[in-house]
């Protein structure tokens, strides 16, 4: 089986390479990168005018399966990634039950497996039910399968429970991945705290209950020397912590949503639920920053946090509406719209962050066009201007804070494993 | 929106003669003033009624009492009709209950305006008789009402509109036929 | 000619200055309708009023009633908890239930900001907030205007004193978007903990002003009218405050602290008064104290927001 892809330009941050070249792929597997390759016993992709890239990684989604079909399943969570471009996606343990064991964690890659469309790398809990109390079983999980362990939606709040988790993950050689929230200092609000809460009336976060929490992990990390790594990041001084730690050389990574680069809590005066996600929507001023981050590195990877709801779920009181806006199919247009265009950072570093650089936050074998590798590739036409219309999507949820924006960068196909499992329509 | 003068049918002197004969015609019929009640139907018909006292009190060395009646929140067409001016006050002196009212007006028309007057003129008692007093009557009556004192009745269609001109609220003091540019 | 052509008040926030200065002058004709012997008036005829009351309230609902029936419309009352909505009713089925009345318009109170907002995007029926959570209460605004406008003769250049839990508080978020947009000068003060962040920050435009004061006495000096707030007595568990004695002290209303506002100053408070705890007994029954002129306009004020809403709809339809 072979697959030559034509003309395209090639953007493989992992090894700095930008150029109009072909790529051949043998047996599932990058097989060369060069000049007037043959065609010959191949099929050919013509790619001229696009870009070939690594398949998108996305350390962060909620197929919401097992337990909540109705709001996603793991093949339509799938059939929305690599429509996005995404041919690997890492799976958030909140499911019903919590995947806190093994065979919870066998079960998803089964159904993963079924969809046959991108990869799914599950991350296990931390502790059983993610009740922050109990270590779950992460080398059993690990041993499934799993590539991470997270709590993410309920924060670890006690901090021994946390030393204990990191020391253990160590030993395992997991990542501690944490949605970093004091909850008591959140203190059951529903979006940021700054002007726009006060006036909406609305119970504000205050960014205070990120940044503590993102100070105790690194503290933590460096105490136990453990890897941890901060997800959805969404405040300036948050970010601040994460690159004084960089500097100090601590194992910690982080990660940025794109409706946290392109929004802010300004969005939500209309009480539109679709703009209710946790971490909230920031101000400018974090907006700004988070972007800053992106540019100077210490952003290592682009994660949507896709959490998709029914309808009727986000049709209830602001306040009392779930957390989460779905991501997959947005992602790219909206990072290459805000990071992109705008002039902050180069295609390279964008997709640096949509590959390589998520690959190595969980060490996930993925995310690089060297020969040999696997042969997960996106193609995207990065001057296509397109309309965000939610009822197109391939994801089984409408909650998309991006309805009717004009977004730039559209994904036309994508492979996993040299196979074509996406192809956008004409 | 353009008016086109059709045709003048008063001037302020000929205003004055009429209602001067009006006041005379309300002091003969009610045998003088003593239970006399003069309420004018915002907004022009505030400032005849007006005139209309000073002109009995000239008549009779007694001027009867006046009141206005604003009637916005009585119509029968709030739902079908364009933005108006802030409602204004109804204001009526004392109690009503035994008097003997006479409602001014500038222009009777289909007999609406004064159909919602008397609805809300009951709300306030329960007066002896009330009476009409209008400056003109145009015709075209929508419902089964007339004036007891009339200044000038007109023919005119539809499409006609009678003005009547005071300067309390306007630059001369006439009335005029216009049609709709 | 005023033109007030909204289907919907849902907050002091998006109105300009001409369309509260038509409100109130609407209710100022409407205050003599309720000095008539017999208060009613035949203009919303057949209209229907649904007075939709998620959240425990006397004074509003029966304010909303009485100016529904001075006008003649049929009000009907229901009380609602919001438990059934978190049994899984969404707004939308809430929407279509009382769409199926055919209501003309629909007075909302409800517990979570935006209730009324979200519910004005799904339905035909004109919909007045009541109170939604701590966002606004735009009906309270215009009464307390109204009142400050008759006995003050003015707005522009007032200083107004609001006092006490402003985080909590739509009463306070209402007052300062129609005070400031009508030229009066604001200042709120309270215990920190009540204060809500970058509160300085919600007055967009206007001719006014507001400022957040450090101490209570500050925001009283020389102020033309102190408002207070009520407290409720459910914030001391949640720390915002140690004692409602500290709180009396400290921040409440007495006849000494009053006294530092000028001499012609009024007082006044959206009720029900907590006597003792936010505002003392001897203040509440003081010459200059408003609170039952408040009680009063209230209804003239609703009868205009009625009146002005139904006006607009037919403006709609015709």
């Amino acid at each position: 089986m072979k697959l030559l892809i034509t003309g395209g330009k090639i953007l493989d941050p992992s090894q700095g390479l930008e150029k109009i070249a072909d790529l051949l792929i043998e047996d599932g597997r990058i097989a060369e990168i060069g000049n007037d390759l043959s065609s010959q016993g191949a099929a050919v992709f013509a790619a001229s005018g696009l870009l070939v890239a690594p398949g998108f990684i996305d350390l962060h989604v909620h197929l919401r399966e097992p337990g909540e079909e109705y709001k996603e399943t793991i093949a339509t969570g799938l059939q929305a990634a690599v429509a996005g471009g995404f041919t690997s996606v890492c799976s958030m343990p909140n499911t019903t039950p919590v995947n806190d064991n093994a065979s919870i964690t066998r079960y998803i890659l089964d159904q993963a497996r079924q969809a046959n469309l991108a990869n799914v790398f599950p991350v296990g809990a931390i502790t059983r039910g993610s009740l922050g109390e109990e270590l779950a079983e992460m080398a059993e999980m690990k041993a499934a399968g799993a590539v991470a362990v997270s709590d993410d939606g309920k924060p670890v709040m006690n901090a021994q429970v946390m030393r204990h988790a990191m020391e253990y993950a160590r030993d395992h050689d997991l990542v501690v991945a944490d949605h970093c929230q004091d909850n008591c200092l959140a203190a059951c609000g529903v979006m940021h705290e700054g002007k726009y809460s006060t006036l909406l009336g609305l119970k504000g976060m205050s960014g205070a209950a990120e940044d503590s929490h993102v100070a105790r992990d690194i503290m933590l990390a460096e105490l136990t020397g453990a890897r941890a790594h901060i997800m959805h990041i969404s405040t300036a001084r948050a970010v601040e912590l994460v690159r004084d730690a960089k500097r100090r050389g601590l194992p910690v990574t982080c990660e940025v949503t794109p409706h946290h680069l392109a929004l802010t809590d300004a969005e939500v005066l209309g009480f539109d639920a679709n703009t209710k996600m946790n971490p909230p929507l920031r101000s400018e001023e974090d907006r700004l920053a988070l972007i800053e981050a992106c540019a100077d590195g210490t952003i290592d990877a682009i994660a949507t946090d896709h959490a998709p709801h029914h309808a009727d779920e986000k049709m209830l009181e602001f306040d009392r509406a779930p957390f989460g806006v779905i991501g997959l199919e947005t992602a790219l247009g909206a990072c290459f719209k805000v990071l992109v265009e705008s002039g902050a950072v180069s295609v390279m570093r964008l997709v640096e962050m949509l590959t390589v650089g998520a690959a190595r936050v969980f060490a996930l074998p993925r995310g690089t066009l060297q020969k040999g590798a696997i042969a997960d590739l996106t193609i995207f036409n990065p001057d296509a201007v397109w309309t965000v219309d939610p009822v197109k999507f391939k994801s089984k949820s409408r909650n998309t804070p991006f309805a009717n924006w004009t977004l730039r960068g559209k994904v036309i196909a994508t492979f996993v494993a040299g196979r074509e499992v996406y192809r956008a329509e004409e | 929106m353009e008016f086109k003068l059709k045709a003048q049918v008063m001037d302020a002197a000929g205003i004055s003669r009429t209602l001067s004969r009006l006041a005379l015609q309300i002091v003969e019929r009610n045998a003088g003033t003593s239970d006399l009640l003069l309420i004018g139907i915002r907004r022009r018909g505030v400032p005849l009624a007006e005139r209309l006292a000073d002109t009995i009190a000239q008549l009779e060395g007694q001027r009867p009492p006046t009141g206005q009646l604003d009637i916005t929140l009585y119509r029968d067409d709030l739902s079908t009709v364009g933005p108006r001016p802030v409602i204004n006050k109804t204001e009526i002196p004392g109690d009503v209950t035994d008097r003997a009212i006479v409602l001014v007006d500038d222009v009777l028309y289909t007999g609406r305006t004064i159909r919602a007057a008397l609805d809300e003129l009951v709300d306030f008692g329960r007066p002896r008789r009330v009476e009409l007093a209008v400056l003109i009557d145009r015709g075209h009556r929508e419902l089964p009402i007339q004036a007891d004192y009339v200044g000038k009745h007109l023919q005119t269609s539809d499409a006609e509109i009678v003005k009547v001109m005071l300067t309390d609220y306007d630059e001369d003091e006439q009335v005029v036929i216009v049609e709709k540019e | 000619m005023t033109k007030f052509t909204r289907k919907d008040l849902l907050g002091i926030r998006e109105l300009s200055v001409e369309e509260i200065n038509t409100i109130l002058d609407t209710a100022h004709s409407f205050k003599e309708v309720s000095a008539r012997s017999i208060k009613k008036v035949p203009t919303l005829r057949g209209k229907t009023v649904i007075n939709f009351f998620f959240e425990a309230s006397t004074r509003t609902r029966t304010s909303f009633e009485i100016a529904g029936k001075r006008l003649s419309a049929d009000t009907i009352n229901i009380s609602a908890s919001t438990s059934s909505v978190t049994k899984g009713e969404t707004l939308i089925d809430t929407a279509r239930n009382l769409e199926a009345m055919a209501p003309d318009v629909i007075v909302i109170r409800h517990s979570s900001p935006g209730v009324p907002h979200q519910l004005a995007r799904l339905i035909d029926s004109s919909v007045v907030n009541a109170g939604d959570g701590a966002h606004e209460h735009p009906s309270q605004a215009l009464l307390d205007a109204y009142t400050i406008r008759e006995r003050k003769g003015r707005i522009a250049g007032l200083q107004i004193a609001i006092i006490g839990d402003i985080t909590h508080s739509r009463v306070a978020r209402s007052n300062v978007h129609l005070l400031t947009k009508l030229g009066a000068h604001v200042r709120v003060a309270g215990p920190r903990t009540l204060l809500p962040p970058r509160f300085a920050e919600i007055v967009e435009d206007g001719e006014g002003s507001l400022t957040v004061c450090a101490k209570v006495e500050d925001a009283i000096l020389d102020a033309d009218v102190v408002m207070m707030l009520r407290i409720q007595h459910e914030r001391m568990s949640a720390a915002y405050f140690p004692s409602l004695k500290e709180y009396s002290i400290r921040y409440g209303l007495t006849l000494e602290r009053f006294a530092l506002a000028s001499q012609e100053a009024i007082v006044m408070h959206p009720g029900p008064v907590n006597r003792g705890v936010e505002i003392s007994s001897d203040v509440v029954d003081n010459a200059r104290s408003l609170i039952l002129d408040q009680v009063t306009n209230g209804v003239a004020v609703r009868m205009a927001i009625l009146f002005l809403l139904m006006q607009s709809r037919g403006l709609g339809e015709g």
